[in-house]
């Protein structure tokens, strides 16, 4: 595991809360613009970020995110942007993944990736359609680099499944709470909690729960149960719906401070 | 040696597998043993034959086209899948596919489109089979295909006109997936080429190869051996992993598949994806794509709705890949050139997606000459794409009202 992760997982645990984690697309709206959400949205309190890497067919993602990765792909945000936002993510002292489709990094070369996201001083890579079956090469690279692979665990995972995917998984373990693509939800799902317990049993690694997290009442209820809180959608809504940048940064801000209020135990 | 592809993973050599969220993995393996249990199970095979046979007209028959081979300096047989129930090979693979979610036990089905070839077989085999049936159609294509939209609706099936990025079969694609990862419990996807995550491309080669089965049989009969070449069009591939499968294991008989070259492949503006893309990842399996330098998936081109798509399924790029296929693009021009040739010659008006393969045996005719025999898959025919034939050819004069509200 690389240090960074590790230590913003004790840290919290010291202090009795789940860790925040964040998702921003980079290069949304403007690849200035997307550090500068990053930058408000830890000093909102979000303790991990995750730079999304716009993609053209996310198949995982519901109608917000879709539509940024579409803006900032059309904005002519390339691979090397979303790595240039990641240096400027880490600087900020928070650990920083990226989370992307797994055709951009092949493509950009795996190992390549790899070096320049540690180069960066990014701490790992989520991974949405790659599972472990496939990722040798990957595991390699991180390897090699003191890269975390956090891989998805989901509902429907069998416990055959869940132990392979746990094992091959550093950092943490990113549980998706409902069957269904990223998008706010109104109520959070019972299968989060059911889901983090089977993975618990397998492993002490943290696990982090997401997909459809949208306020602090919401993040509240699942850091009773789980080790990291993960929001996204709800985070980009915050842009998509400004009427000015500045408007968009401050209520990203608000809304980290709500889901960091949401994520203390006590 | 004898062909044996994939492995128990799903790979072709270096393609194919699993690239898909972790949520639909254990779903994807339930219908690779669905499908592995049925395949083997007398009895479900015996109703799926019967169906296809009272049901689809299977097998369909071969003809030997006097007046196109003349004109093309070669003989041509045709494998007539355009006799088929709904005019196409594609109720082949999706009666299995509705079979198998029927003992499966699902209730409801959802299916892509591009032409709406896959979402009309989709929607006659879920009317026939008592299922609910979505079909996601980019609305590009909803509204190039409006008289096939009606269709659907006509059997019963909900059409989503489906607005996300390029607003085409890729994107359908897409939004399918996003359907069933959130209804896998009592969803089926009847996916709609031999592309796609493990099992897919196995599972519809498995349902397509009656094609090339009944082909090679036929044509044993008429001509007392093998035809040189078996040709047919590859967007996803399934017509055409469905009539190569039967001639793998005969090195002598030439594997041509003919890709959408659109304006033509040095254009840019094609679909032509083995001839003019690069190895990635894209909806489940690794195989050839048309991507830019960052791996974002880019836009295809083709007159043809069914082959305007910018990925192709796995084993055609192993196929190529060990040189057992050989792939080749024709144009739009070329394949409304050939298009016209068998309507005029033949009385029989092919499917667009048809009309490149055809195209691809009038090159191969004359490579090959007077002597060889090219059997040519005639995957469907072309009442849907009458509108888009008459405009290329400019046959309407006054604008033609399809259906309530579109004009074009």
């Amino acid at each position: 595991m690389s240090g960074a992760i590790a230590d913003v997982f004790a840290k919290a645990r010291a202090e009795d809360r789940a860790v925040l984690v964040g998702y921003l697309p980079a290069g949304f709206p403007t690849k200035e613009l997307s550090i500068k959400a990053i930058e408000a949205m830890v000093d909102g309190g979000v303790d991990l970020v995750e730079v999304g890497l716009p993609y053209s067919d996310p198949v995982m993602d519901g109608p917000v995110i879709q539509a940024a990765a579409e803006q900032a792909l059309a904005a002519g945000s390339r691979t090397t942007d979303v790595i240039d936002v990641v240096r400027a993510s880490a600087a900020t002292g928070a650990p920083t993944v990226v989370m992307t489709y797994w055709n951009p990094v092949e493509r950009y070369g795996v190992e390549r990736f790899a070096d320049d996201l540690a180069a960066a001083g990014g701490s790992g890579l989520i991974t949405p359609d790659l599972i472990p079956d496939e990722a040798d090469e990957w595991i390699a690279a991180s390897q090699k680099n003191g890269l975390d692979r956090i891989f998805l665990v989901a509902p429907s995972s069998t416990d055959e499944r869940l132990e392979m995917t746990v094992d091959a998984a550093s950092g943490f373990v990113y549980a998706t709470a409902v069957m269904g693509v990223t998008g706010a939800r109104d109520q959070t799902s019972s299968l989060g909690e059911e889901l983090v317990a089977r993975v618990k049993k397998v492993t002490d690694k943290p696990v982090g729960v997401g997909l459809g997290v949208s306020n602090g009442a919401q993040a509240h209820e699942i850091a009773a149960y789980a080790d990291a809180v993960i929001v996204g959608s709800a985070l980009v809504r915050c842009l998509l719906d400004a009427p000015t940048e500045s408007a968009g940064l401050e209520a990203i801000r608000t809304l980290a401070q709500d889901l960091r209020a949401g994520v203390e135990r006590t | 040696m004898t062909y044996a592809q994939p492995d128990t993973t799903g790979h072709f050599g270096r393609f194919g597998g699993r690239f898909m969220p972790e949520a639909l993995v254990a779903p994807l393996d339930e219908l690779d043993h669905a499908w592995t249990d049925a395949k083997s199970d007398p009895a479900f095979m015996a109703e799926l034959n019967r169906m296809l046979r009272e049901y689809a007209n299977v097998p369909s028959p071969l003809y030997e086209a006097h007046r196109f081979s003349e004109a093309a300096g070669a003989r041509i047989l045709l494998k007539r899948e355009d006799l088929n129930h709904t005019g196409a090979h594609k109720i082949r693979n999706v009666i299995g596919q509705a079979l198998l979610a029927k003992r499966i036990g699902k209730p409801r089905a959802i299916a892509e489109t591009g032409a709406g070839q896959h979402g009309v077989a989709s929607a006659t085999a879920c009317a026939y089979l008592d299922l609910e049936c979505t079909v996601y159609m980019g609305e590009v294509d909803t509204e190039r295909q409006a008289l096939n939209v009606a269709r659907m609706r006509m059997l019963g099936a909900e059409v989503v006109s489906v607005t996300s990025g390029s607003r085409t079969l890729k994107d359908a694609i897409n939004e399918a997936l996003r359907d069933w990862v959130a209804s896998v419990d009592t969803t089926s996807y009847l996916f709609g080429t031999a592309a796609g995550p493990h099992p897919f491309p196995s599972m519809v080669r498995d349902l397509t190869r009656g094609i090339g089965d009944e082909a090679r049989e036929q044509v044993l009969k008429l001509d007392g051996k093998l035809p040189d070449a078996a040709v047919a069009c590859v967007g996803g591939g399934s017509n055409a992993i469905g009539l190569f499968t039967a001639f793998i294991d005969d090195a002598d008989v030439r594997l041509v598949g003919v890709e959408a070259g659109g304006d033509g492949v040095d254009t840019g503006r094609h679909a032509a994806t083995i001839t003019g893309g690069d190895v990635g990842v894209l909806h489940g399996a690794r195989s050839f794509l048309l991507q830019d330098e960052d791996g974002q998936t880019v836009e295809s081109h083709s007159i043809s709705a069914g082959l305007d798509y910018p990925g192709v399924g796995p084993e055609h790029s192993f196929l190529a890949d060990i040189g057992r296929a050989q792939y080749v693009p024709a144009t739009d021009d070329e394949a409304m050139a050939a298009f016209d040739l068998l309507c005029k010659t033949e009385g029989i008006i092919p499917a667009i997606e048809t009309a490149h393969a055809l195209a691809g045996a009038l090159d191969l005719a004359k490579e090959l000459g007077p002597d060889a025999t090219i059997l040519v898959n005639l995957s469907g025919r072309g009442d849907k794409d009458v509108h888009t034939a008459a405009e290329y050819f400019g046959l309407i004069d006054e604008p033609v009202v399809l259906e309530q509200g579109v004009e074009e």
